[in-house]
């Protein structure tokens, strides 16, 4: 559940996100064997927009920016297919995040509710005693209900209606990408690393972390959090 | 007014990023239709050529495309950059499914940075403009094509016409960026009625500079080479960029359509281009000759001249390749048939095109059924196909002849078996209405070729309709036969479909049948009381028996 190395800082689990954290939440409803492609697309579509090239920092604190690769990937459970950015550490992480998601919805004997939920934030570095803080500047949340299904037929009907669900989720992603609203400064090269996580070796998304909830039958929200590791100190 | 505060340095790279935006937009949007799956690497080190800082390749033919449709200019009020996504069936029709405008309005952001926000807010556009072209209804046709349909792609500069798309076509936002000079807007307008419509055209006035690319990607079978050609043909106008092409070029395509199967359709094209190397770019790797069907692929092409449609015209325009419109308002269609002998002549087509002989073009004649498989061809075929008949002739005559093949014409079974019910031809709605039975085709009697007689034109014959062609402007005929897998035998000369139809519903078992069912029933219940005597007569070695086995 917990990342062997504790990050410490960012509001305890369940918090609301600041007021100026914008926050979006999407809802989907999928057969359990969809839920992971169904996820992944949706992180990496946002992903896509939240990436960039890595910086190469110069003398006079110019920079210049690497180039980002893209691919297609088609889904084998739902008539889909997205774009991501052409990254197998990003990838990589994407998909144990949402592994695990996926595993502790089954296991959690719950009606098959939950959510996983992909926030942006800012490190603000604080002198010692001090920790950091992180300050969450975008929250995206998906909704999953997991439905289960009695025949083949209504399991194509879901593969094709599914398909059509998460084109509508990307074109809500892209308008809300299209707003323009507020992004992290750029960061002088003493600061990239509080905006941006440049622990991978071909990409640079913003500071992201992942974290789910699952909804036990009882309606009350059992937290669990996986705490993402991005170049982080152990402060005292 | 509007740019006084802007530097001319901004200005200039404003300019610039608004040019290179564009092209870059056409040729996401464009791979996004060639139907396979696009893969970029991301490279930590920046090479300095990549805009945007994002991996999108360069199709050469789509930059010279787009900066033809833009002239130099660049998207201003009233004058948008359109991209426009059709899909044209291998019966010719064709259909507009998308069109994508790039378009700049007039409010300013003044304050924004130039090389730095707008920049990145471009980059960013682009990034959903990756996202959005996979949700479209037209990404899944998109992927999909090869057999019945292609997808093609047309760029134009002006104004944006979306007439095309049928009724209650929806229209998604892909994105917005200010900039000091206006506001630069993507969009796409998307037809929601994928129901073939059943006219065969509808009028469209030919954009300003309007330029016809045919792209597909032949993708004959799933088990042959994962490698999708795209053939890109150099322009024969001035300045291409990449290798022109020989005015001779050999042009040889069959196409056979599996669905359904009972119909066949031969292209045969007079042999008098080369085909030309195949152009290998960045992108896509072209085996183009690797496959046994890519020579669909090859071939010439239309030349970019919309006006000018001579029967000098060296290229056929070819649904494979980039190749330019010769009517400016249409992508390629299909031609008719030929004049061999027994062939009622066609309608004479003046030597230049409009979109009405094309129209016309498409028109099947009295009595006769077909439909082209080849994706494309261009209006000189057809005008040049009327010069066989004496009028003018060039060097670069094309003849090209469509015939079809019928269910039971060539099957060793009576004609009266088969049923127009029996055809289920996919968008039979084009199906022309006038569609009589094989004894009436004239389009049965191929051209006399003077190549070997393969087995399928042998059973094209076996009517006894042998081509007396007209002399030697068929000399040069080369009819190549297609022979797909179980697509043929000498033995059943029927085709898969035909085959499978045909044994699905075998005649069932007599055993099984009710009437002699019955029949054995009664009989036996007859014979009951004989057998009973005959045992009661036997009990004692049946006692006998029975004690043995205890």
């Amino acid at each position: 559940l917990f990342s062997p190395h504790r990050t410490l800082c960012c509001a305890p689990p369940g918090a609301a996100p600041a007021m100026n954290c914008r926050a979006e939440v999407l809802e989907v409803s999928v057969e359990g064997r969809q839920v992971e492609e169904a996820m992944l697309a949706v992180l990496h579509t946002v992903l896509l927009h939240r990436s960039t090239g890595k910086f190469h920092y110069k003398k006079e604190g110019t920079y210049s920016i690497g180039t980002v690769g893209t691919q297609d990937v088609d889904c084998d459970f739902i008539d889909f297919a997205y774009v991501r950015v052409s990254s197998e550490e990003l990838d990589r992480a994407l998909r144990k995040a949402v592994g695990e998601f996926k595993d502790a919805l089954r296991s959690s004997g719950s009606d098959g509710m939950g959510q996983i939920s992909l926030e942006f934030y800012q490190k603000k570095k604080s002198r010692w005693p001090f920790s950091d803080e992180c300050i969450p500047w975008e929250l995206w949340t998906i909704k999953v209900n997991v439905v289960n299904l009695a025949n083949e037929q209504e399991r194509q009907i879901c593969r094709e209606k599914v398909g059509e669900k998460l084109c509508e989720k990307i074109i809500n992603i892209v308008e809300v990408m299209n707003r323009h609203e507020y992004l992290p400064k750029m960061p002088t090269q003493s600061e990239v690393d509080n905006v941006f996580d440049t622990s991978l070796k071909d990409v640079q998304p913003y500071l992201y972390k992942i974290s789910y909830q699952i909804t036990d039958s009882l309606g009350t929200s059992v937290t669990t959090t996986m705490r993402r590791l991005i170049k982080d100190t152990l402060a005292l | 007014a509007m740019d006084t505060d802007l530097s001319s340095q901004d200005r200039k790279d404003l300019d610039k990023f608004i040019k290179f935006f564009a092209l870059k937009t056409v040729q996401v949007i464009v791979q996004a239709r060639l139907g396979e799956k696009i893969c970029t690497r991301s490279s930590s080190s920046p090479t300095g050529s990549d805009w945007f800082n994002l991996a999108i390749k360069d199709i050469p033919e789509v930059t010279h495309e787009a900066k033809k449709a833009l002239a130099g200019q660049l998207p201003a009020v009233g004058r948008s950059m359109c991209v426009e996504i059709s899909l044209k069936t291998s019966e010719g029709d064709s259909m507009e499914l998308e069109i994508w405008c790039l378009e700049m309005n007039e409010k300013c952001d003044k304050e924004i940075k130039v090389s730095y926000t707008v920049y990145n807010r471009l980059s960013l556009l682009l990034k959903s403009l990756l996202a959005i072209t996979r949700v479209t209804p037209a990404y899944r046709l998109s992927r999909k094509q090869g057999h019945e349909y292609v997808i093609l792609y047309r760029i134009y500069f002006g104004e944006v016409q979306l007439s095309g798309l049928g009724e209650g076509f929806q229209t998604v936002r892909v994105g917005t960026v200010g900039t000091p000079v206006g506001t630069i807007t993507l969009s796409c307008a998307y037809r929601i009625n994928l129901a073939f419509m059943s006219t065969r055209q509808f009028e469209r006035t030919p954009p300003i500079m309007g330029i016809i690319i045919d792209h597909f990607v032949d993708r004959p079978y799933p088990s042959s080479s994962p490698m999708h050609p795209c053939n890109y043909r150099a322009g024969e106008d001035n300045g291409a960029v990449y290798p022109s092409v020989e005015d001779s070029q050999e042009v040889c395509t069959t196409s056979f359509s599996t669905s359904p199967p009972s119909q066949c359709v031969f292209t045969v094209t007079k042999a008098h281009f080369q085909t030309p190397p195949p152009v290998v770019t960045d992108t896509l790797k072209v085996p183009v000759m690797g496959l046994a069907f890519s020579h669909q692929l090859s071939s010439s092409r239309l030349s970019y001249q919309p006006a000018a449609l001579g029967v000098g015209s060296a290229d056929m325009g070819y649904p494979v390749l980039f190749a330019g419109g010769l009517n400016a308002a249409h992508p390629h269609q299909l031609i008719g048939p030929g004049k061999e002998g027994g062939v009622p002549p066609i309608p004479s087509q003046p030597a230049h095109g409009t979109q009405a002989d094309q129209e016309r073009m498409c028109t099947p004649l009295d009595g006769v059924h077909y439909s082209a498989a080849t994706p494309s061809s261009s209006e000189d075929t057809e005008t040049v196909s009327n010069s066989s008949e004496g009028k003018c002739g060039s060097p670069h005559d094309l003849l090209e002849t469509i015939f079809i093949r019928k269910v039971g014409a060539f099957v060793n079974k009576p004609i009266n078996q088969v049923t127009m019910a029996n055809l289920d031809i996919p968008f039979a709605m084009f199906a022309p209405k006038n569609v009589e039975l094989e004894d009436n085709d004239p389009m049965v009697n191929p051209p006399d070729s003077p190549e070997t007689q393969s087995p399928l034109q042998g059973s094209l014959h076996s009517e006894g309709s042998s081509g007396s062609s007209t002399g030697n402007t068929h000399d040069d005929f080369v009819m190549v036969d297609f022979k797909p897998a179980f697509s043929k035998d000498d033995i059943l000369p029927m085709d898969l479909g035909t085959f499978y139809r045909e044994f699905q519903n075998p005649p069932q078992l007599s055993s099984l049948s009710i009437d002699i069912g019955a029949q054995s029933m009664a009989e036996d219940l007859d014979s009951l009381p004989e057998k009973l005597a005959v045992h009661e007569k036997n009990v004692r070695e049946f006692d006998a028996f029975v004690e043995t086995l205890q």
